[in-house]
C-alpha cells in the first residue's frame, strides 16, 4: 500500500517492476467493464468521504527485456506490475493512495486513505489547488497504432535475431558485442469525477547494441552504439524498408523502420575508423547535427527548461530550476534562438514515445508552439498549473510511471520543426569550411538551470571546405543554450525529419522515469566551441 | 509484514526449496518498509509510505536457468512460482557461464540495523522537515528538500544449504536552500543507518549559510586551479571509479584498469603514494551486509595501498577462468585521509577554489575515466587561507584517476554517497567553461 499527498512533482531508470509472468499472461488484458466497475468503486468512495474531485488510474504495466552478449543470452525478463492509484482533492489539497489488492474493499480503502491524506495536508496548505476545467469524455479508448504487437512475437525469435546481430558483428571483426531489445506495453485505464472512462493501450520498443573493438597493443578501445531510436511502435520497427532509409552520407540513417543487421555491420567498420581517427584541435567549428544526435540536445536544453514545475521551483532540490523564468515568457520577446528555431510540443505525433490519446489526468492530447520564430511563447503544463499561464485548459502533460506513482508534469515530445525548403543533409555540409558532422548520442551534461551544456557523439566526421574528409576523435562541444540556438542557421526539410528519444527520462523524488521523443531534421549551427577530451592516465 | 525476522524468512525459504524439483534451486526473499516526504517553496508537496515484499526463485536444470517472482506467500502461490521458474528453465538456452551453487557459508551478523530508524513514522518525518523549514523561513530563504527512511531485509537460501540473512535501516536527507532573488543557493545531503545521527536543523543551517554566502558570485577565467573538494564533491567524482575495480572488463581490454599490451593494472602504481582505499563491512560509520548477492562473504579488502592497485573484484565465473579467488566488490569504501578539517585545508591554501558539490556528472571517455559536470550550490575563491568571495559555477572535464595523482592534502573522511571520503586538496583541476546557473 502506498499513501501519498501531493501538490508537485518528481528522477531515473526503467520503471520498477513487478512480477515475472508468462508470455501468455501478458497477452490477456483486463476486461474493460471490470476496470470501469473498480474505478467507480474508488470514485464513489472518494466522493462519499468528502472529495471534491477524484481520479483513478488502473494500470497494468508490462515490460519485456531480452539481453545478449556475443553467443549467449544474458537475460530474459517478462514482468507485470498491476494495481490502482486514486488521487483526490479534499479541502483544497491533493491526496493520493494506491493498492495492488484489487478487491472492492481494498479499492474503497485506498480512496479513503487518499481523502484522509488530502485533509491532513490541507492544514499545511499555503494555496488551494486550482484545477483547470476538463470536460468528461464518457467511455473512450486509444491505442498506439501498431502493426505487430511486440509481446506477441515469440521470445525465441527475438533471441535468434539478437544472436544473429552478434554473429554479424563478430564476423565483421568486433571483439565484443552486447545487444538488447526492450518492449513496454502500458495498459492504462483512467476515470475521473469529470465523467471520463478512458482505456488506453500504449506500446513502445527499443532495439540497441554496443560493438567494441580493442587495440590491445596500444591499450585503447572504442565502441559504437546502435543508431536506432526508441519508438512508440510495434515490432514492425524492426522490419526494414528501403524507403525508410537515408543513404548517400557517411552513415545509413533510419526513419520509421530500422535495419539492425545493416547497422551493426556499419558499426564495426565505424569502430575500426574510430580507433584510427585523428584527435580534434580545440576551437570554433560549424556543426552539422544529425537527428540521432540532436534529439538529446533538444531534450536537455529545450525540453527541460520549459517544464513549468521546474520554472516554479518544485524541482529545485533535484533536477534544478530553469533559466526560462516567467518574466522572459511574459516579455514576449525573449529570443531563445534564431528565427529558424521553431520548437513544437506534440503529444499526438505518430511513432513517438510520448504519443497518447489522453494524459494521466484525462486531458485530450494536442500540439502547441513552445518557441516560435526563435521567441519563447509557451511552457508545458498540467491541470493545476494552467491558471499560472492564464490558460483555460491544461496542455495534457501529466504522467505517472506506475499505478503507485503520483502523476505530475512530464515532458511531451518536443521537436525542432524542419525547414519549409526541401534541403538535404548535403546542403547543410556543402558550404562548411571547418566543421564537424555528428551522429548518435554519447556523453551529455547540462547545468541545473540549463544554461551551460556539453555533448559528444558516437561519430564525429571532419568537414573541410564543404567535404567530409575523415573522422575526429575526442570531440565535444560546449555552449550556452541561448547562444547555441541563436547560432542555428538552417535545417533540412521534412524529408529528412526523424525522431530520436529516450526510454528513461528521470525526474522527481522519489524518481520516476518517462519515455519521450524529440524530432528534427539535420541542422547546422555556426561557430560552436569544441574541446578535445583526450587524456592520458597511468 | 514486510520486514521478516531471520527465523520467519528462513521458514518461508525452506518451504519453497522443499517444493523444488530442479537440479539446483536458489530462492531470495526481500522486503522493505519506509516512507518519504518532499517539500519545495517552503511547503510540503508530497508524502508517501510504501511496504513491499517479494520472492524470486531461480531454478536450474543442467546449465539452463529460469527465474520467476511473486508477492503472495500462501502455499499455493509458493508452489506456483517454483513451477513457473522450472518451466522457464526448461525453455531457456544454456548459459555457458553458469556457476554451480555455493554450499553453506559462514556470515557474521552485520551492524546495519538500527531500531530507532526502523520505528520512524510519518510524524517523525514531518517533524524533521519542520526543523528544516524553521531555518529557511527564519532566514527568509526558500527551501526544497527530501527526507526518506527505509528498513530492509534480504535473505537467500539454496538447495545446497546456503542461507544468508541481513536486516538494515537507512535515513537520508537532502535540502537545497535558495535566496528569494535566485542569486544564491546552498545544498547539503547526508545519510545514516542510525536516526540519532541525523540533525536536519544543523544540516539546513549549513545549506542556508551557503545560500547567503554564494550570492553575488564573481566570474573568473576557467582553467587549471588548485581545488578543495568538500567530501560530497569528492565523492561525486569517485563513485564511478570505484565501480571500475572489476577484473573482467580490465582483462577484456575495455576499462581504465586495462594494461597496455593486455592484462590488468593489478600491482601497478596508478595513484599518488598518499592514496589508500579499502572496504570493510564492519566500518562503524558505514556498515554494510556481510555477504554479497552471489553468496560470497564480504570481508575487509584493500583495493589500493600507497597508490598501488592491490585487488580487483572477480565474479565466481571470471575467477574460475583466470585461476583467481572470487572477490566481491563492497560499497563500504573508505578512502583514508588525515585528521585535518575542511577549515584547516582552506587555511593552508594560498590560492584555490572551494567546491561544495558537483552536478550532472557524465562519463566522457571510459578509457581515461574522463568525466564532465558542473559545480553547484556554493563555489568559493580562496586566497591566503581564507574564503574571499563566491564564484560563478564552472564546467569541469577531469578524470578521478588524474585527480588522485594530484593530491596535495587529505582531510578527515566522512560518510557520503560513495563511501567514507575525505575533503581533498587537488592541484591542476581542469575547469573548461563558466555557467550562469545558480
Amino acid at each position: 500500500m502506498t499513501g501519498v499527498g501531493l501538490t508537485a512533482t518528481m528522477v531515473q531508470g526503467m520503471p520498477a517492476f513487478g512480477r515475472q509472468i508468462t508470455v501468455e499472461e501478458a497477452l490477456t488484458p483486463v476486461d474493460v467493464q471490470l476496470k470501469k466497475k473498480m474505478a467507480d468503486i474508488a470514485l464513489n468512495a472518494a466522493r462519499s468521504k468528502g472529495a471534491s474531485y477524484a481520479d483513478v488510474r488502473i494500470g497494468r504495466y508490462l515490460n519485456q527485456v531480452v539481453s545478449t552478449r556475443e553467443t549467449r543470452v544474458d537475460n530474459i525478463s517478462n514482468a507485470e506490475s498491476y494495481g490502482l492509484g486514486v488521487r483526490v482533492i479534499a479541502n483544497g489539497s491533493w491526496g493520493f493512495a494506491a493498492t495492488n489488492n484489487m478487491d472492492n474493499d481494498s479499492i474503497a480503502k485506498a480512496a479513503e486513505i487518499a481523502v484522509a491524506i488530502a485533509k491532513g495536508n490541507a492544514k499545511l496548505l499555503t494555496e488551494k489547488v486550482q484545477l483547470a476545467p476538463q470536460k468528461g469524455f464518457g467511455e473512450v479508448s486509444w491505442k498506439t497504432p501498431i502493426e505487430i504487437n511486440a509481446l506477441e512475437v515469440p521470445i525465441p525469435e527475438k533471441v535468434a535475431m539478437l544472436l544473429e546481430v552478434n554473429k554479424e558483428a563478430m564476423k565483421a571483426g568486433a571483439k565484443f558485442v552486447n545487444s538488447n531489445l526492450f518492449m513496454i506495453n502500458e495498459q492504462k485505464y483512467f476515470a475521473s469525477t469529470d465523467g471520463s472512462y478512458i482505456d488506453q493501450d500504449i506500446h513502445r520498443i527499443w532495439p540497441n547494441f554496443t560493438v567494441t573493438k580493442v587495440d590491445s597493443a596500444g591499450g585503447k578501445f572504442e565502441t559504437r552504439n546502435a543508431l536506432s531510436a526508441p519508438m512508440g511502435m510495434g515490432f514492425e520497427y524492426l522490419r526494414p524498408k528501403d524507403e525508410e532509409k537515408i543513404k548517400g552520407g557517411p552513415v545509413t540513417m533510419y526513419k520509421k523502420r530500422y535495419d539492425i543487421l545493416e547497422d551493426v555491420k556499419e558499426a564495426v567498420a565505424h569502430v575500426e575508423e574510430k580507433l584510427k581517427a585523428k584527435p580534434i584541435a580545440p576551437g570554433k567549428y560549424d556543426l552539422v547535427l544529425d537527428p540521432s544526435h540532436l534529439f538529446l540536445t533538444i531534450h536537455e536544453s529545450v525540453g527541460h527548461p520549459t517544464e513549468l514545475d521546474r520554472v516554479l521551483g518544485y524541482e529545485a532540490n533535484y533536477a534544478g530550476t530553469s533559466f526560462l523564468t516567467l518574466d522572459k515568457w511574459e516579455s514576449k520577446k525573449f529570443n531563445f534562438g534564431s528565427k529558424q528555431v521553431n520548437i513544437i510540443a506534440d503529444k499526438t505525433q505518430p511513432g513517438s514515445l510520448g504519443a497518447v490519446g489522453y494524459d494521466d489526468e484525462g486531458v485530450k492530447c494536442g500540439k502547441w508552439d513552445i518557441i516560435k520564430d526563435g521567441i519563447l511563447v509557451n511552457y508545458q503544463t498540467i491541470r493545476d498549473q494552467a491558471h499560472i499561464l492564464g490558460l483555460k485548459e491544461s496542455q495534457g502533460c501529466c504522467y505517472a510511471d506506475s499505478w503507485d506513482s503520483i502523476q505530475f508534469q512530464r515532458m511531451p515530445n518536443v521537436s525542432l520543426a524542419p525547414s519549409k525548403e526541401a534541403l538535404s543533409a548535403a546542403d547543410m555540409v556543402k558550404n562548411v569550411e571547418k566543421g564537424i558532422y555528428m551522429f548518435g548520442r554519447n556523453s551529455y551534461s547540462i547545468d541545473q538551470q540549463r544554461y551551460n551544456f556539453q555533448f559528444s557523439a558516437q561519430l564525429a566526421y571532419e568537414i573541410k571546405e564543404g567535404k567530409i574528409v575523415g573522422m575526429f576523435k575526442d570531440a565535444a562541444y560546449q555552449a550556452n543554450t541561448q547562444e547555441f540556438w541563436n547560432s542555428c542557421v538552417k535545417c533540412c526539410g521534412q524529408d529528412d525529419f526523424r525522431l530520436g528519444g529516450t526510454f528513461s527520462d528521470g525526474k522527481g523524488q522519489p524518481g520516476q522515469a518517462s519515455a519521450v521523443s524529440h524530432g528534427s531534421a539535420t541542422t547546422r549551427f555556426n561557430g560552436v566551441n569544441v574541446i578535445n577530451t583526450g587524456r592520458r592516465i597511468g | 509484514m514486510a520486514i521478516l525476522s531471520k527465523e520467519e524468512a528462513q521458514a518461508i525459504l525452506k518451504k519453497v526449496i522443499g517444493f523444488s524439483k530442479a537440479d539446483a534451486c536458489e530462492v531470495s526473499l526481500n522486503g522493505s518498509d519506509g516512507g518519504n516526504i518532499r517539500y519545495a517553496r517552503n511547503a510540503v508537496s508530497t508524502a508517501g509510505q510504501i511496504s513491499v515484499m517479494s520472492l524470486a526463485v531461480n531454478s536450474t536444470f543442467g546449465k539452463k536457468t529460469g527465474t520467476a517472482t511473486i508477492n503472495e506467500f500462501d502455499d499455493a502461490s509458493l508452489q506456483k512460482v517454483v513451477k513457473r521458474s522450472e518451466e522457464l528453465a526448461m525453455l531457456a538456452p544454456e548459459n555457458p557461464e553458469y556457476m554451480p551453487l555455493l554450499g553453506p557459508q559462514d556470515f557474521p551478523e552485520s551492524t546495519t540495523y538500527n531500531a530507532k530508524t526502523a520505528a520512524m513514522t510519518p510524524d517523525t518525518r514531518a517533524d524533521m522537515v519542520a526543523k528544516s523549514l524553521e531555518v529557511s523561513k527564519a532566514a527568509k530563504l526558500e527551501a526544497a528538500g527530501f527526507l526518506e527512511n527505509s528498513t530492509r531485509f534480504n535473505s537467500v537460501m539454496n538447495s545446497k544449504g546456503l542461507f544468508a540473512y541481513n536486516k538494515s535501516t537507512n535515513v537520508s536527507f537532502s535540502v537545497t536552500v535558495r535566496n528569494q532573488e535566485g542569486t544564491g543557493s546552498g545544498y547539503i545531503e547526508q545519510d545514516f543507518n542510525d536516526l540519532d545521527k541525523m540533525d536536519t536543523l544543523a544540516l539546513s543551517k549549513i545549506a542556508a549559510k551557503k545560500a547567503n554566502g554564494s550570492a553575488g558570485a564573481k566570474a573568473i577565467e576557467p582553467g587549471k586551479y588548485t581545488v578543495i573538494l568538500e567530501p560530497l564533491a569528492a565523492s561525486d567524482m569517485l563513485g564511478n571509479m570505484f565501480r571500475g575495480f572489476d577484473a573482467r572488463s580490465a582483462d577484456e581490454g575495455r576499462s581504465f584498469m586495462s594494461k597496455k599490451g593486455g592484462g590488468t593494472r593489478l600491482g601497478e602504481q596508478l595513484f599518488s603514494e598518499n592514496i589508500n582505499i579499502y572496504s570493510d563491512p564492519f566500518n562503524p560509520e558505514l556498515p554494510s551486509s556481510t555477504w554479497d548477492r552471489d553468496g560470497l562473504p564480504n570481508k575487509r579488502t584493500q583495493w589500493v595501498e600507497k597508490g598501488v592497485v592491490k585487488n580487483l573484484s572477480y565474479s565466481r565465473y571470471w575467477a574460475a577462468q583466470k585461476g583467481a579467488q572470487p572477490l566481491p566488490f563492497n560499497r563500504s569504501i573508505v578512502l583514508e585521509g588525515g585528521n585535518q578539517s575542511l577549515e584547516e585545508l582552506i587555511k593552508g591554501t594560498e590560492k584555490g577554489i572551494l567546491v561544495t558539490r558537483f552536478w550532472y556528472i557524465r562519463s566522457v571517455d571510459p578509457q581515461t575515466l574522463l568525466l564532465t559536470g558542473l559545480t553547484r550550490d556554493g563555489t568559493f575563491y580562496i586566497e591566503n587561507g581564507e574564503i574571499k568571495f563566491p564564484l560563478k559555477n564552472f564546467r569541469f572535464n577531469e578524470s578521478p584517476v588524474i585527480m588522485l595523482n594530484n593530491v596535495e592534502a587529505l582531510g578527515k573522511p566522512v560518510r557520503t554517497g560513495s563511501g567514507m571520503i575525505p575533503p581533498m586538496k587537488i592541484r591542476d583541476f581542469t575547469f573548461t567553461s563558466l555557467s550562469d546557473a545558480v
